[in-house]
């Protein structure tokens, strides 16, 4: 994303140490010509870490009756089990489940680090941890990813049948459905982005008002919101990928 | 940054986000008012009716939010400053 210079008040007010506002600053890591925004990677290798951990100790000694964390993941994998049984349909869906849960446990888990986390005591040289999906960076690549994924799934369903889906009801939705194809990923990212954005600024600038007890309810709220856009994100690129493999003349609900 | 794009862009920004929050903010409530009746004709329903209007909520939500954004690049990512 092309970042000019900020409106250099703006960007940066900071009484308290711990509330600052940086928006458009980052963390860069020079890698040949590529500029890297070092700090959504250390969250996302965090988040990433944090999953596999989860994964590992869930399933290290796996019993007949589940307990603990054990019980919890398996929790966690039913609901997503659910969820694209529910999009995709009882047929298809098994190939996809792991596609769809990685979205929602990465989005889920990166969401919630970034409110409960206590990213603002760590100090790096430029910019400030936060949620990785938080940057545009990391929504527009899972948004694309999505968009390969429903490709994927229809042209190896249907081979170039799939073309078919174009002019399907009726021949002049044509257009509207090749927009489709490029509105699809710019909502999804910029729907996730924004709203973790939003959150992390109105706790931001709520904090840099009153520091103490005001901002709890937002962050709560802000909690909420973040799990339902994991939410979202995964019903949706279910819903987009059954769509995709979904046979002709047979409705299907849209999103 | 030119003083007169500097404010220009908060006027945008701010337009964009209030102008943006009419829309959502109508269809939300009117989302909620129907999910209330339904909930007080179909009390046994509310667990669906709950679960599908939250989701109908954060799609209308998102719809602000693409106002935000937009205020936000014209505040911190200006491509004319």
């Amino acid at each position: 994303m092309y970042l000019a210079e900020p409106l250099n008040y703006l960007s940066h007010i900071h009484h308290l140490p711990i509330a600052e506002l940086e928006v458009g600053k980052h963390f860069y890591w020079q890698i040949g010509n590529l500029k890297l925004h070092g700090q959504v990677f250390l969250t996302s290798w965090f988040v990433i870490g944090v999953l596999i951990i989860a994964a590992f100790l869930a399933s290290r000694r796996s019993d007949r009756i589940p307990s603990g964390i054990q019980n919890f993941m398996e929790y966690a994998l039913e609901f997503i089990r659910d969820l694209a049984r529910g999009q995709i349909g009882e047929k298809e869906y098994r190939p996809w489940v792991p596609f769809v849960g990685t979205l929602f446990l990465f989005i889920f888990v990166s969401n919630w680090s970034g409110a409960l986390v206590p990213w603002k005591l760590v100090e790096i040289p430029g910019g400030e941890l936060a949620a990785p999906t938080s940057d545009i960076n990391t929504t527009v690549a899972l948004a694309l990813l999505t968009s390969l994924a429903y490709f994927y799934a229809g042209f190896r369903k249907k081979g170039l049948g799939y073309f078919g889906n174009y002019v399907q009801p009726v021949p002049f939705m044509l257009p509207f459905k090749i927009i489709e194809d490029f509105t699809k990923p710019l909502s999804l990212s910029f729907r996730l982005f924004g709203n973790i954005l939003a959150d992390e600024l109105v706790v931001a600038v709520l904090v840099l008002l009153v520091p103490l007890f005001v901002p709890l309810p937002v962050m709560a709220l802000g909690l909420f919101t973040s799990a339902i856009q994991a939410l979202i994100f995964a019903t949706l690129a279910a819903a987009y990928i059954g769509e995709a493999m979904e046979d002709h003349g047979e409705g299907h609900e849209e999103h | 940054m030119d003083s007169i794009v500097a404010a220009a862009s908060v006027v945008a920004a701010a337009l964009a986000v209030g102008l943006a929050a009419i829309g959502p903010g109508i269809g939300q409530g009117s989302a909620a008012g129907q999910a209330v009746e339904g909930i007080a004709r179909q009390p046994e329903a509310e667990g669906k009716i709950r679960g599908t209007l939250l989701l109908s909520l954060a799609f209308m939500e998102a719809l602000t939010i693409y106002g935000l954004v937009v205020a936000l690049v014209l505040l911190f990512a200006n491509p004319f400053a």
